[in-house]
């Protein structure tokens, strides 16, 4: 018990150290950047705008938060109803930072799990996921074995991908072609479509299907480089950080994509 | 009399206004400020329907919108808009739609390369990134003139995205790689890097973006800048795009700026990552 403890005070005294030292670099570059532009009252402005940006954002968290809270309890009626079999493929995408505690990825995954999705695709640009992939398809099918009969039908297919499954295939994918279509150079080259770049990505292995929804966790909204080629028409929606994600926000945001109706373009 | 002191009134309020913006972008400028900003045109016919007015309109005041913003972003400092103004997608429209956008784009393109235009005028270059050879012979010449006019300019770069969407961006870009290696014509096997797919995309003309707007509260991409966007921040105000304004871009800048280490950090990651 007194170990544990320790390990958590140290843990936390680190934390204020690494804080400590980020806002003395943040203090470091402002100065700087105040004798260089030579005007105080400007940069004052400047912070006092963003305090006030970071105020909001704390009081939406807050609303977010009880929202949440409501939904999971049960309070919320309209949230008990959920068709999940309009998502039928999930991508989340996870700042690799967040992505090294796999113990809070596995809880999303069990989450997802008995909310009724079955494929999801993982996603994280340094391929952070892809080492744990093994851990965690055996923690998922340990706690399927142990469950009831209910439980253990839901298997998840779970795809883990990272930053070289998308920009480098095509570039491999490039080179399939140029192989397939142009080292001959006597035969007629045809005119290379959208059709021959998804075939060709095929036959190297990364045909894989276009999410419907993209959940992201990690401190911005931003893709981090998931395969371009599958984000056509993914509704992108951003969950904030990992260590803080809440089963109520997550039936929330499936939800509010099952009541979106698209136009493709047309 | 009562003309004359009205219309002072009016213009002393516009410098005001003016002044007040100028302020408001010298202290956003304390921190950093994108250097090129993606905005997806959507809301022109909703806008339209919720005015009561005809789809024609919707796009003409969707253009002020855009010229509107496009000054904006010049005194903001940034240095690339990409604006999508039709995908290939968008063919698939009813052809008196299609009709109604390509004649739209044609007058505008020549209204705004005219000397007195206000391209010259901010020094804005024009780029046209898509396959342009989907577009009719009228709107492909206008818009390869609007190039070669505006070159000269250097404040600004506006790369207009028309007949354009990502993954027939990469397919032709592939096309492109395969091409030029089988022109080198050597014994040896000339192998596609990652480098020579970038530099054969439309979307060469201009780094990638570090903010992706898309108005009307749409929260996906349509086919959009999908392999540019790796480090942008994406942003999905409500309002349709006929509205947008001011104050949708300083939030969007507002945000950025609270990120962007963060960003820059993943930047120089990724940077690593390819040279590997």
């Amino acid at each position: 018990m007194l170990d544990m403890d320790f390990v958590h005070l140290a843990t936390f005294l680190r934390w204020i150290e690494s804080k400590a030292l980020d806002l003395g670099d943040r203090m470091q570059k402002g100065y700087k950047r105040i004798w260089s532009s030579g005007d105080l009252g400007l940069y004052l402005l400047w912070l006092i705008m963003h305090l006030i940006v970071s105020i909001w954002y704390f009081a939406v968290d807050l609303v977010n938060s009880l929202e949440s809270y409501l939904i999971s309890s049960g309070f919320m009626k309209q949230y008990k109803d959920l068709d999940i079999s309009k998502v039928r493929y999930l991508a989340v995408v996870l700042d690799s930072e967040e992505a090294l505690d796999t113990m809070k990825v596995l809880e999303l995954l069990r989450w997802l799990t008995v909310m009724g999705l079955r494929n999801v695709c993982l996603y994280d640009p340094e391929g952070v996921l892809k080492r744990s992939k093994d851990a965690l398809s055996l923690w998922l099918r340990s706690e399927g074995a142990n469950g009831d009969a209910l439980v253990k039908q839901k298997y998840l297919n779970l795809e883990v991908i990272s930053f070289t499954d998308g920009k480098h295939a095509v570039a491999k994918a490039a080179n399939f072609l140029l192989k397939k279509h142009y080292v001959n150079a006597d035969a007629e080259v045809p005119e290379l479509t959208e059709s021959d770049m998804a075939d060709a990505l095929a036959e190297i292995g990364y045909a894989a299907p276009e999410p419907d929804l993209m959940l992201i966790y990690g401190p911005v909204r931003c893709h981090l480089g998931f395969p371009a080629w599958r984000l056509r028409y993914t509704e992108i929606v951003h969950m904030g950080p990992l260590k803080s994600m809440k089963y109520g926000a997550l039936i929330k945001a499936i939800r509010r994509y099952t009541m979106v109706r698209q136009n493709y373009g047309t | 009399m009562e003309k004359q002191s009205s219309s002072v009134v009016v213009r002393l309020l516009g410098s005001l206004v003016g002044y007040m913006r100028r302020f408001l972008f010298r202290f956003l400028s304390v921190g950093p400020i994108p250097r090129h900003m993606a905005f997806i045109l959507d809301g022109n016919r909703r806008y339209a329907r919720k005015w009561k007015m005809d789809d024609r309109m919707g796009y003409k005041v969707g253009f002020l919108a855009l010229m509107r913003l496009m000054r904006c972003c010049h005194e903001l400092g940034v240095k690339y808009i990409t604006v999508y103004v039709f995908s290939i997608e968008n063919f698939k429209r009813r052809p008196e739609e299609v009709q109604t956008v390509m004649e739209l784009m044609l007058e505008k393109i020549e209204g705004l390369i005219k000397e007195e235009g206000i391209l010259n005028q901010y020094g804005v270059r024009v780029e046209f990134a898509g396959n342009l050879k989907l577009l009719s012979e009228p709107v492909r010449i206008a818009a390869e003139k609007a190039m070669r006019v505006t070159a000269h300019n250097k404040s600004l770069v506006l790369v207009v995205a028309v007949a354009y969407t990502s993954t027939d961006e990469m397919a032709q870009a592939a096309q492109e790689c395969c091409r030029d290696k089988a022109d080198r014509g050597s014994q040896q096997q000339q192998l596609v890097e990652l480098a020579d797919v970038e530099r054969h995309m439309y979307m060469a003309v201009a780094p990638d973006p570090e903010i992706l707007l898309r108005t009307s509260g749409e929260k996906r991409l349509s086919n959009f800048l999908l392999w540019q966007t790796s480090n942008s921040v994406l942003y999905s105000p409500a309002a349709l795009w006929p509205e947008v304004g001011l104050r949708h871009l300083v939030w969007a800048v507002l945000n950025f700026q609270r990120v962007q280490p963060y960003l820059h950090k993943r930047r120089n990651h990724l940077y690593l990552s390819t040279q590997q």
